[in-house]
């Protein structure tokens, strides 16, 4: 005991020092296991950047103002341009975003914020949207061909096309907005509901806004698969050469993924430059698209 | 338990918890139970099969402060929860007997909880402010409510009701998530007053904060009390012996299967249950003996 400051101080130690703090050392499994890592990442960039860099250097003849300007040709391809296809595509895209976002957010927000999950029902309307994400878009086509063209006469049009894009890419809405509202911290509803809030108010005022970023990203991520299928649209009428813009629902249409495919089966040489062209196209309203996306999301989530 | 830290010599500072027994009710009336808000009888809550709480029977007097103190796991939440029908939204809760809130049953089939819910608030555990201005979380139950008036001044009023006014009164366009955590509990108090309700729930309002904001919001609840019914369940056994008027003792029964079924062993004035408790298992929880 140390007179005045009531502080005790203990005695040296009798004891031995313990061993010395060592310095950092090698161990080669970290490094190995984060070189592996590194190799996976590896993969992915660099495929991409060879592919981009191939279709670029493919599409550099033709990547000029003909391509948005003119119509497709088959027997002069030094004139022919894709703006058919580029507004068909814009056309098909824009409804399908219309038809499938607000019915998937409502589809999610009922599975969330309304269903029991204890009934069976309820869950087997959840597995079957799990499944039905799962299936091939061909599958789709061969729907929308036999029900939407066939036997509702809706015919190959921009309609069919889009009704038919939308219940492909609809499971991926739904199961992309229901994460993101389930991601609402539940402290949230109660504050609201505490308040004397109906649901709806509290789903609207509350859930929804919270969980925009999160449906905006999966929407879009929805959208990007819709604009890149070729498959189901082969079904439906979406043919190549076509030589007029879509003037509405009614229209007959085309789409870049199939003006690419009709290009890139053609023999001559140039058409295959137009193809690459038409990728970069592509590639470029995809990269708009996620863009405005991510856009969407700050201006939502950087407010507080 | 946090306010032990606090050495007792220290009580004459406005931010030390003294741990008197109704040390914050001076000059407060003296408890009473003849002009009754709820009147709860035979309440039973079941979540699924299970029997959370079984046959709770009890008072709840006007402008009181009320406190549920017991072991986790003996219902207190549970039954705070059937104050304003906020068990509703647990998926399998289910409520047999009365909680008559001046005379009429809450869970009569006629009865609509959302209007229950504004007459009757609820601060959480958690402080839980949406992520939208101060301005806004006080304004959003007015809104939803449909008030009329003046929203400046009733956000005023609220603010300066939760004694957070001249802190927040310049900032008032700022994130409600930007105040610290005693802050936004007493944010959570004003959004809760802002609807005018007659009586405010609380469920462990001061467990995620540090001794001073408990403080504070122990203050603030005295101070509430002179226009509210105030209920709160507390894990803090000093809390309740220092705020409230009437304190029910809860404690859960193990059956012999090993389920835990909450109940109500006694129920009297504060001053009763600290100081001289009728039964053996009050004084052994009030005494640290078990719990």
């Amino acid at each position: 005991m140390t007179a005045g400051t009531g502080i005790r101080v203990s005695e040296p130690p009798s004891h031995p020092a313990p061993r010395k703090l060592a310095g950092p050392r090698f161990r080669p499994g970290e490094s190995a296991f984060r070189l592996l890592l590194l190799c996976c990442l590896a993969v992915g960039i660099i495929f991409l950047g060879v592919l981009i860099t191939y279709v670029l250097v493919e599409a550099w003849p033709r990547l000029d103002s003909r391509l948005w300007e003119n119509f497709p040709s088959i027997r002069r391809p030094e004139r022919a341009g894709a703006q058919s296809a580029i507004f068909g595509t814009i056309w098909v895209i824009a409804f399908t975003a219309l038809f499938c976002l607000p019915t998937g957010i409502m589809a999610a927000i009922y599975l969330e914020e309304y269903a029991d999950q204890n009934r069976w029902y309820n869950r087997m309307i959840e597995l079957n949207i799990q499944n039905l994400a799962a299936v091939p878009s061909i599958i789709y086509g061969i729907l929308g061909l036999g029900l939407l063209a066939r036997e509702l006469s809706l015919g190959t049009t921009v309609l069919t096309a889009s009704l038919t894009l939308s219940l492909l890419v609809l499971p991926v809405v739904i199961i992309a907005s229901r994460e993101a509202i389930r991601a609402v911290p539940q402290s949230i509803r109660q504050a609201s509901l505490a308040l004397g809030a109906t649901q709806w108010q509290t789903i609207w005022r509350q859930v929804l806004p919270a969980a925009v970023p999160g449906i905006a990203t999966g929407s879009i991520l929805a959208l990007s698969r819709a604009i890149g299928e070729a498959a189901p649209l082969l079904l439906l009428g979406a043919v190549t050469y076509v030589a007029f813009n879509p003037e509405g629902l009614e229209s007959a249409y085309t789409v870049l993924p199939i003006q690419i495919f009709g290009w890139i089966s053609q023999s001559r040489e140039e058409f295959h430059h137009l193809a690459a062209a038409g990728i970069v196209i592509l590639l470029a309203i995809l990269l708009l698209m996620n863009a405005a996306a991510i856009w969407l999301r700050n201006r939502f989530s950087k407010r507080w | 338990m946090t306010d032990d830290a606090i050495p007792a010599q220290n009580t004459d500072d406005a931010h030390a918890l003294p741990l008197a027994v109704g040390d914050r009710r001076r000059g407060r009336p003296e408890p009473s139970l003849n002009d009754p808000v709820f009147h709860i009888s035979d309440l039973d809550v079941w979540y699924g099969d299970h029997q959370a709480v079984r046959d709770v029977t009890m008072l709840i007097g006007r402008r009181q402060i009320t406190a549920m103190i017991g072991p986790s796991g003996c219902g207190k939440s549970t039954v705070i929860r059937c104050f304003n029908r906020m068990n509703d939204l647990i998926p399998g809760a289910r409520v047999t007997g009365k909680v008559a809130y001046h005379g009429e049953n809450l869970y009569d089939a006629d009865v609509d909880p959302i209007e229950v819910r504004q007459r009757i608030g609820m601060v959480f555990q958690k402080p839980n402010p949406f992520p939208k201005s101060i301005y806004d979380n006080i304004a959003y139950g007015p809104r939803v409510n449909g008030m009329k008036g003046n929203m400046d001044d009733l956000v005023e009023e609220a603010l300066t009701g939760a004694a957070l006014w001249d802190e927040v009164k310049d900032k008032l366009k700022h994130s409600a998530l930007a105040l610290s955590g005693g802050q936004q509990q007493r944010l959570c108090i004003a959004r809760a007053i802002a609807v005018r309700p007659e009586v405010i729930l609380m469920d462990e309002p001061c467990s995620a904060l540090d001794p001073i904001a408990t403080a504070r919001i122990e203050d603030l609840m005295a101070e509430l009390a002179a226009d509210f019914t105030i209920v709160i369940v507390t894990h803090n056994m000093q809390q309740a012996a220092r705020i409230s008027d009437y304190t029910a003792f809860f404690t859960a029964d193990v059956d012999d299967k090993g389920v835990r079924h909450g109940r109500l062993v006694e129920y009297d004035t504060t001053v009763k249950i600290f100081e001289n408790p009728a039964d053996q298992r009050t004084e052994d929880y009030i005494t640290g003996r078990f719990g």
